[in-house]
């Protein structure tokens, strides 16, 4: 059965190339823009990779996984797909349409029954461990995507911007974990230094829930900024959030803290004309 | 703990027509607190249960508060647990909203303690679950060494 199989792939290679192409052009699978010189180079990369894989004397439904070249290809395709967009269903699809190319091939060689089916039945315990690798590749493809927005997401949702001289803003939104706190602050303490802030507000409008773990990582995030010399406003403090906090029993008494962004404004300003006559910094601060 | 009517909504559709005051309640839920990220989606059902059961704005923060120490709680010390939500009704007709946080941890040696602000035997600030007795109408605990913890809250709303 190896055999047959090996001489069709070897023998009728561009064939089978040709028809897997046209069976995922006809299934119109592909929402895609994967041309079909991109298909034709995967169909000929992994019809190559099965001679070996068939030669190896490995069981039959363990020939993709354990063939390195192989799995590279159904894996490589898998990810391309997932990728460029395709669906899941399409992308293991498209990997079981070769199934048809080759049984189509095996035909022509032989014409007798009972060796087709023998022959249908092997590609089948073959090439469905194909379509299952491709699956599981293509789902860790989109996890993957997945990890890397939530990442950049990160790093887009804690702007810091610069409200006056000398008085910067971050405006939170959403939860504060322990990440989120390291990436807050890590932004806002190299901004305090590159614009020499006085003043740090922190507006906490867009979070939704201030539990005493977020509580916590604010006053870490405070304590680190009043270390570098700035002061630290906390506005955006609503009615329910006020409540809440206070029923919890935080104690937020020794940082500046104001309803609204507008206010820590005000008052940041206020703090900066505090020690000097006229609003200057003193070297000596 | 579960709720009489709860096998299907669409079973109960038509023998109760929507009353003017008061939503069909929704289904008891139960989520697993597993990760960080599911912390979120417990907080995500808390919120969205609040607003079903009608509490103001107020009462919702206090309750997703309260369900995110509890929650945290669980998975902090007691190594991971679940939240189900479930909707209790006082005989005068008063919803309520019931968290009940369930964890297999190592339990909680000295509860007293425990409730007590400032105390901690983590990296935390100690005022969780003291905190959400105070968010909560109703605390209850069921705890002990090597016995895992059961916290029920329950919140009424005013009417």
């Amino acid at each position: 059965m190896r055999e047959r199989l090996t001489r069709a792939l070897q023998e009728r290679d561009e064939e089978i190339a040709d028809r897997w192409v046209e069976l995922q052009m006809e299934q119109a699978l592909l929402d895609t823009d994967i041309g079909e010189a991109e298909l034709r180079e995967e169909a000929d990369a992994l019809i190559e990779a099965l001679v070996p894989g068939l030669q190896s004397g490995v069981p039959v439904d363990r020939v993709v996984t354990s063939t390195p070249g192989l799995h590279e290809a159904v894996v490589g395709l898998s990810m391309r797909r997932a990728r460029a967009g395709a669906t899941p269903t399409a992308t293991s699809l498209a990997v079981l349409a070769i199934k048809e190319a080759l049984l189509k091939a095996v035909q022509r060689d032989t014409r007798d029954a009972e060796e087709l089916f023998a022959s249908a039945v092997f590609m089948n315990r073959l090439l469905d461990v194909a379509g299952a690798l491709s699956f599981e590749t293509y789902v860790e493809g989109r996890e993957e995507i997945i990890r890397r927005q939530s990442q950049q997401l990160m790093e887009q949702s804690t702007p810091v911007v610069r409200l006056w001289r000398q008085v910067l803003a971050v405006p939170l939104i959403g939860t504060l974990d322990t990440a989120r706190t390291q990436v807050v602050m890590e932004n806002l303490l190299q901004a305090i230094q590159d614009h020499e802030a006085l003043v740090a507000i922190i507006d906490i409008t867009g979070v939704p829930t201030v539990d005493t773990a977020v509580a916590q990582h604010l006053m870490q995030t405070v304590n680190a900024v009043r270390l570098m010399g700035a002061d630290c406003v906390i506005s955006g403090v609503r009615p329910s959030i006020a409540q809440t906090i206070a029923q919890l029993g935080i104690d937020l008494s020794t940082i500046l803290t104001r309803a609204t962004l507008a206010d820590a404004l005000a008052a940041a300003i206020k703090l900066m004309d505090g020690p000097g006559p006229d609003g200057d910094e003193g070297d000596g601060r | 703990m579960a709720l009489p009517g709860e096998s299907t909504l669409a079973s109960h559709g038509p023998k109760r027509p929507a009353r003017a005051e008061g939503r069909r309640p929704p289904a008891p839920a139960a989520y697993p607190v597993r990760t960080e990220e599911d912390l979120l989606t417990v907080r995500h059902a808390v919120r969205a249960a609040t607003v079903a059961v009608g509490f103001g704005l107020v009462d919702q923060t206090r309750v997703v508060t309260a369900a995110s120490e509890l929650a945290r709680n669980a998975y902090v010390h007691g190594g991971g647990g679940t939240v189900s939500l479930d909707y209790p009704r006082e005989p005068s007709g008063r919803r309520g909203l019931r968290l009940t946080v369930t964890d297999e941890g190592p339990g909680i040696a000295d509860l007293e303690a425990a409730l007590t602000d400032g105390f901690t035997t983590g990296a935390g600030l100690g005022h969780g679950l003291g905190g959400a007795r105070r968010l909560m109408d109703e605390f209850t605990v069921r705890t002990g060494p090597g016995e895992g913890t059961v916290v029920v809250v329950t919140r009424w709303a005013v009417r």
